[in-house]
C-alpha cells in the first residue's frame, strides 16, 4: 500500500482515475475544476493514454461518447455551467449504453453564477439533467480520500451497468488539500474486453453499432423498460453513512462537504444535550431511501433536518423517503456561502419542534 | 455481349439511369414494384454495351452489369 | 460474361430509405467502394450524423457509432484516440456539419485529426422537411425562407471547403459533385484520396459532395442534377482546396 500524501482534491481525483484505468480524458477549462484537465494533459501521455482539450464542453462529452464506444475508459470533468452543456451528450451516452465517468466540481448558480462551492446541481445530477428517462450512478463524496476511492472504482461500476457514473463534488472538494492514500495502478490488460465496442475489429454480420435511435415505439419502450430494470438492479450500489444515529431524536442529513459540517454540528448538539445524529448518502442516485424510512419508523426519531448548499433539493428526496412519517425541515446556504457548524447548530435549535 | 440486371424491388423509379444511358435503351416500365414505383428496364438488351453508366448513377444500387 | 458492376461488400443488404433520386445513395456507394479499395486490412469505424443520413449505420457494413446532431467530428476524434490504426470516418449533412456542428468541424480540422469527413451539401434540411440550411443559396426557397433566401434577411451561404482550407491541420479538402457520370467518377476518386491521406497519417481530410434533394427542392431527380450543375457549382465551385 502506498503512503499517505497531501494532495489537492482535483489532482487526487485525476490520479485516482488514471489508477482506475482511465486512459482517455476530454475536457474544457472552467473554474473550479481546472486542475483535473491540467493534470490529465500531463499524466495520460505518460501511461499511453490521450488527452484532448476540446473546443467546448459539448465537444468534450461527445469525444467521451466516441472513445467509450470504441472501448476505452473515458472521462470528462467540468463545473456546473459546463455540465449543463454536457447534458445532451450525457443523455446520448445513457441511451447508447456507454460506460464513462463524469466529474462535476459544482459551483454556484444559476447562470454564470459564481466560482464558489455549491450543491445546486443535485437535481440536475439525480433527476436526469438531459432529456429522456435515464439515470446515472451519482456519488457525493465528502472527503478527498472518499473521492479517490470512488473515482478509482467508478469505471468498473460504469462498465458493470454500461452507464455514465457521475461524481458530484464541489468547489471545496476540488480545491482543498487533504492527506490521501492512493490505490494501486490497475493493470489495463486485466480489464474485460467489451464485446459491444466499435473498435473496428469486426465487419459483416458481426459488426457493432452504437446507437440510441429507436424509431418504433414498442422497441423504444422496450429499451426504456430495460433501463428501468437496470436502474432497479443498480440499487445494489446504494451507499450511506450514519453517525450517532442509533439513539438520535433529531436526524441531520446532508451529503458531500455539507455532511462534514453537519457532523461537527451533531457533536456540538450532543455536547449540549440534544440527541442528534446524521445520515449521509454516499450515493445520491440510487438514493438510500430505505435507510431514511427505517429511521423515520423509529419511535425515538422526532424530526429530520436536511442541510444543503442550495435552496432545498435533496430535501425533496428525503421527504419522499420519510413519506410523512416525521417532519422534515431544511436549512441551506447558497451563492457560494457555507454554513459554519455553530450557525448550523443555531438553526437546528430554532427548528426543533 | 452485355447484360444489366435490375433488382426491381429496390428501384424507386427516379429515372437517373434513364438520363445517363449513352444508348438511350433504359426506360421506366409500366410495371410497378411493391413500393409502387414504376421500375426501370432495358427492353432490347442486345443494344447494351455494358458501360455501367446506369449503375454508377443509380442512387439505390439497383443495377448489376455484366459484360 | 464478367460482372463489371456489383454492389460493394461494404454496403449491407438493407435498402436505402432515401427518397427517389436522392444522391445520398450515390455518396454511400462511392464511400463504400473507396473504403473497400483500401484493401480491408485496416478496420473501419464510421460515425453517422443526425439528418437524412441518420440511418447510415444500417447501410455501411462496418462498425458505426451514431452521433448527436453536429457532434460527429468530436465522436470521431474520441474513437481515433482509442483506435489510432483504424480508418475513422464521419458522414454528415450540411445542417449537421455546417450549422450546429460548425465548431466540431473547424476544430477537428484545426487539430489535424487523422479522420475523414464525407460532407453532403444539398443546401437544405431534408429530414425535417425542407428548412433553410447554412448552405442554402441566395434566392433558393425553403420552408423557412419561403420567398427565397436573401442576404439581408437570412445571411449568406457558407463555403466550408474554402474556410477549412485555411487551417494548417487540414491535409486534403475537396469539393465534388454528382450531377453527371463524369462528376460521379471524379467524386469517388476524391473520396478514395481522402481515405488514402488518412491511411498515410496526413491528418484531417474532407470531401464536400454537392448533392440533390428532389423532394424538398420540388424538382424531378433529373432537374435536380441540372440545378446542381447550373446553380450550386456557381456558389460552390468544384476543386481541390487543400492538398499537402
Amino acid at each position: 500500500m502506498s503512503e499517505r500524501i497531501l494532495m489537492k482534491g482535483n489532482e487526487a481525483v485525476a490520479e485516482a482515475a488514471v489508477r482506475g484505468g482511465c486512459r482517455y480524458f476530454f475536457g474544457y477549462p472552467i473554474t473550479p475544476q481546472n486542475e483535473i484537465p491540467e493534470y490529465m494533459s500531463k499524466r495520460l501521455p505518460e501511461v499511453g493514454g490521450a488527452f484532448i482539450q476540446a473546443e467546448s464542453e459539448v465537444s468534450a462529452i461527445n469525444m467521451v461518447y466516441g472513445a467509450a464506444g470504441a472501448g476505452g475508459r473515458a472521462m470528462t470533468s467540468s463545473s456546473s455551467p459546463g455540465i449543463s452543456l454536457k447534458q445532451e451528450g450525457i443523455s446520448y451516452i445513457a441511451g447508447a449504453e456507454l460506460p464513462c465517468v463524469i466529474v462535476n466540481m459544482v459551483r454556484s448558480g444559476p447562470g454564470l453564477g459564481g466560482i464558489l462551492p455549491s450543491q445546486g446541481d443535485y437535481f440536475q445530477s439525480v433527476k436526469g439533467g438531459g432529456h429522456g428517462d435515464y439515470r446515472m450512478l451519482v456519488y457525493g463524496p465528502a472527503s478527498i480520500q472518499e473521492a479517490v476511492d470512488i473515482t478509482y472504482k467508478a469505471f468498473e461500476k460504469a462498465e458493470k451497468y454500461r452507464i455514465p457514473v457521475m461524481i458530484l463534488g464541489d468547489g471545496v472538494l476540488g480545491q482543498m488539500m487533504e492527506p490521501v492514500v492512493l490505490p494501486e495502478m490497475t493493470d489495463i490488460a486485466s480489464i474485460p474486453v467489451k464485446e459491444w465496442a466499435t473498435d473496428g475489429t469486426k465487419s459483416g454480420k458481426d459488426r457493432r453499432i452504437i446507437n440510441s435511435l429507436y424509431i418504433e415505439a414498442d422497441v423504444l419502450e422496450g429499451m426504456n423498460n430495460k433501463f428501468a430494470a437496470l436502474y432497479e438492479r443498480m440499487k445494489a450500489e446504494t451507499a450511506c453513512e450514519t453517525y450517532l444515529a442509533d439513539d438520535a431524536e433529531i436526524i441531520l442529513t446532508a451529503f458531500g462537504i455539507t455532511a462534514r459540517i453537519a457532523k461537527s454540528a451533531v457533536d456540538i448538539l450532543r455536547e449540549s444535550g440534544v440527541k442528534a445524529g446524521l445520515i449521509r448518502p454516499i450515493t445520491l442516485y440510487p438514493f438510500p431511501s430505505d435507510i431514511y424510512a427505517q429511521y423515520a419508523a423509529k419511535k425515538t426519531v422526532k424530526q429530520f433536518i436536511t442541510l444543503e448548499l442550495n435552496l432545498g433539493q435533496m430535501v425533496e428526496d428525503v421527504r419522499l423517503a420519510v413519506n410523512g412519517a416525521k417532519p422534515v425541515d431544511f436549512y441551506g446556504r447558497s451563492g457560494g456561502n457555507i454554513m459554519s457548524p455553530e450557525e448550523t447548530v443555531q438553526q437546528v435549535l430554532k427548528k426543533i419542534k | 455481349m452485355a447484360n444489366v440486371v435490375f433488382n426491381e424491388p429496390l428501384c424507386k423509379g427516379c429515372a437517373l439511369c434513364v438520363s445517363v444511358c449513352p444508348k438511350k435503351i433504359v426506360s421506366l416500365s409500366k410495371r410497378s414494384n411493391e413500393k409502387g414505383y414504376f421500375v426501370a428496364e432495358v427492353k432490347d438488351m442486345s443494344l447494351c454495351i455494358g458501360c455501367a453508366a446506369c449503375a454508377l448513377m443509380c442512387p439505390d444500387v439497383v443495377i448489376e452489369v455484366s459484360r | 460474361m464478367q460482372k463489371v458492376f456489383q454492389k460493394s461488400a461494404l454496403l449491407t443488404d438493407t435498402p436505402f430509405h432515401y427518397c427517389p433520386g436522392c444522391t445520398h445513395g450515390i455518396s454511400h456507394r462511392i464511400t463504400a467502394e473507396a473504403l473497400e479499395e483500401l484493401g480491408g486490412k485496416q478496420g473501419i469505424i464510421g460515425v453517422a450524423p443526425v439528418g437524412c443520413a441518420v440511418f447510415a449505420y444500417n447501410y455501411f457494413n462496418c462498425d458505426i457509432q451514431q452521433a448527436a446532431h453536429g457532434r460527429a467530428p468530436a465522436v470521431a476524434s474520441g474513437i481515433k484516440r482509442v483506435c489510432p490504426d483504424k480508418i475513422v470516418f464521419a458522414y454528415q449533412g450540411d445542417g449537421d456539419l455546417a450549422s450546429i456542428g460548425m465548431a466540431e468541424t473547424v476544430h477537428a480540422a484545426a487539430r489535424g485529426e487523422n479522420i475523414t469527413i464525407i460532407f453532403i451539401n444539398n443546401a437544405i434540411y431534408g429530414m425535417t422537411g425542407g428548412q433553410m440550411a447554412p448552405t442554402t443559396l441566395i434566392g433558393q426557397k425553403s420552408t423557412t425562407s419561403q420567398g427565397g433566401r436573401t442576404a439581408a434577411l437570412q445571411g449568406n451561404p457558407i463555403r466550408i471547403c474554402e474556410m477549412l482550407a485555411t487551417l494548417d491541420g487540414a491535409s486534403y479538402i475537396a469539393r465534388v459533385s454528382l450531377h453527371d457520370l463524369k462528376s460521379v467518377v471524379a467524386a469517388k476518386k476524391a473520396v478514395k484520396k481522402a481515405f488514402d491521406y488518412q491511411v498515410a497519417g496526413k491528418g484531417f481530410s474532407l470531401v464536400e459532395i454537392l448533392s440533390t434533394c428532389p423532394t424538398n427542392w420540388g424538382m424531378t431527380p433529373e432537374n435536380s442534377m441540372e440545378y446542381v450543375k447550373n446553380e450550386m457549382t456557381k456558389v460552390y465551385p468544384l476543386g481541390v482546396f487543400k492538398e499537402v
